[in-house]
């Protein structure tokens, strides 16, 4: 097992994105930021706490869980369905920005625009996530991304945060091969 | 988990996990999105040999907010009604490629038979069968429970449920017993002796004749129907005396703890175990149960139709 990002790596990580988010967006008027469940929820939090003190403005951010709305059902374990919070304000003519933790095979996306397009349709949807592996199934790129780490398919990823695991850190579990 | 039988089959926290999903699918329900992609290309075949209303709407609606595909297939009007026997009416679904049936019988002990057969490969369900169990009314009685008395707990620990009337031939009141006292609700059956099923000091709850000396102590009335259709014999003396001793009135709900609710699986006989006055007050329950009834069902059908057993953790 190998440390890919301390926990001051990753803080470094979100500022950046961060201000890389409201340098796009002209600003944060238009942005609503939907997080993951269960880890990018928290990251998509910490994003809209961040962006609130450089700008001074309360961040519409909530939570969009995409188990429903996943390819690979009849073939998995049904997983335990999370909450969906959307902002009050919406998502209707609106920059989403959608935060997950790892970003791998594109798929956990694909569903996540999927669920998006039942609640409203956005301006634009935009992706950040704390880490890109690689190793992508389907045509989807990041349009934030924390750190990209070269991983083998065999290998695993761990993204513990202090929210729910007491610490943060990015690991990578397993050889290379 | 591949079939839902009766409730003696699940374990606490499975049955925790399928209220929990139904929270999570009612707040869907609740929003803007009323159709889910779920179970897209899926059929289920609604096989009522019994006749239900609210059960096979119940479920239909579960099933097409998933988007699976719904076939209903009802005796009446059908081959059964010829004497087709239940194995080749299971034959036929499997023909067609059913993925799940969801089956009401009048014989105790038909789903459970349908299951154990290799006559079809699918799912099934149990939407009752005879006097023997309905474990998806069980399960979105204890949700509706859960959501007005739980105090934000995943169990019913500490709260106590009256469950009154035409124990016998109530199969809701079997798998009720089973489920709230699992999820660690005390549970005391009010009936008349007549009403009683042999063996009841078997089950998790314990037995009153008199209703006075119980509902003053109870978080939950939960009311049966007296099932004259299942009623060969005289099993009390006429419908007053019956409602006198059994039925909840409005006088009788007056001496209800504050914040208790009043329940009750339907259909109902307004005038003989529930006065009308009860039924539409406000500490009646029941439309909801109704309301929350989709949702548990859709819960059912995702976890048995999403291969493997329930794990935690999201994404």
């Amino acid at each position: 097992m190998s440390v890919a990002l301390s926990a001051p790596d990753i803080k470094r990580a979100l500022t950046r994105i961060s201000h890389e988010i409201l340098e796009k967006n002209q600003g944060a008027s238009s942005i609503v930021l939907l997080g993951i469940p269960t880890r990018g929820a928290h990251l998509a939090q910490r994003i809209a706490s961040i962006i609130s003190e450089i700008e001074g403005v309360e961040i519409s951010c909530g939570t969009l869980d995409i188990t429903l709305f996943r390819d690979d059902l009849r073939l998995r374990a049904p997983k335990a369905i999370m909450p969906t919070t959307i902002p009050p304000s919406g998502v209707e003519n609106r920059d989403v920005i959608l935060v997950d933790d790892v970003l791998f095979s594109g798929r956990t996306i694909r569903s996540a625009l999927d669920a998006l397009g039942e609640i409203g349709r956005p301006r634009t949807v935009q992706l950040a996530a704390l880490v890109d592996r690689g190793h992508r199934e389907l045509p989807i790129k990041a349009d934030f991304v924390g750190k990209n780490l070269p991983t083998s398919k065999s290998q695993s990823v761990r993204v513990l945060l202090s929210e729910i695991d007491g610490r943060d850190e990015v690991s990578i579990e397993g050889e290379a091969n | 988990m591949r079939h839902l039988l009766s409730i003696a089959d699940l374990s606490k926290i499975e049955a925790i996990s399928i209220l929990d999903t139904a929270n999570e699918l009612a707040r869907v329900s609740d929003g803007a999105v009323k159709k889910l992609p779920t179970l897209r290309g899926r059929t289920i075949v609604n096989l009522f040999a019994e006749d239900s209303t609210r059960t096979r709407i119940s479920f239909e609606a579960a099933a097409k907010r998933l988007s699976a595909d719904v076939i209903n297939f009802s005796a009446k009007g059908s081959s059964v009604s010829k004497g087709e026997s239940l194995k080749d009416t299971a034959m036929t679904l499997q023909a067609m490629g059913a993925d799940a049936v969801v089956i009401r019988h009048s014989a105790s002990g038909a789903a459970q038979r349908l299951a154990d057969s290799q006559w079809m490969s699918g799912s099934v369900v149990n939407a009752g069968d005879g006097t023997h169990e309905h474990p998806s009314q069980a399960l979105l009685d204890a949700f509706t429970i859960r959501k007005h008395l739980g105090l934000g707990k995943s169990d019913l620990e500490g709260l106590s449920v009256a469950i009154v009337g035409d124990v016998l031939h109530s199969r809701v009141a079997r798998s009720n017993v089973l489920l709230l006292a699992k999820l660690g609700a005390k549970v005391t059956l009010v009936a008349p002796p007549t009403l009683l099923p042999v063996g009841v000091e078997s089950w998790p709850a314990s037995v009153s004749y008199d209703f006075d000396s119980v509902i003053p102590f109870v978080d939950v009335v939960m009311m049966l129907r007296v099932q004259q259709e299942r009623m060969t014999e005289m099993y009390f003396p006429n419908a007053r005396e019956y409602s006198r001793y059994f039925g909840l009135n409005s006088d009788r709900m007056k001496s209800m703890k504050p914040g208790a609710i009043v329940m009750h699986p339907g259909p109902m006989n307004r005038g003989l175990e529930i006065s009308a006055e009860v039924a539409d007050s406000s500490r009646s329950v029941i439309t909801e149960q109704v309301t929350n009834g989709v949702s548990v069902r859709m819960a059912i059908l995702y976890v048995l139709l999403t291969g493997g057993s329930l794990e935690a953790g999201g994404n």
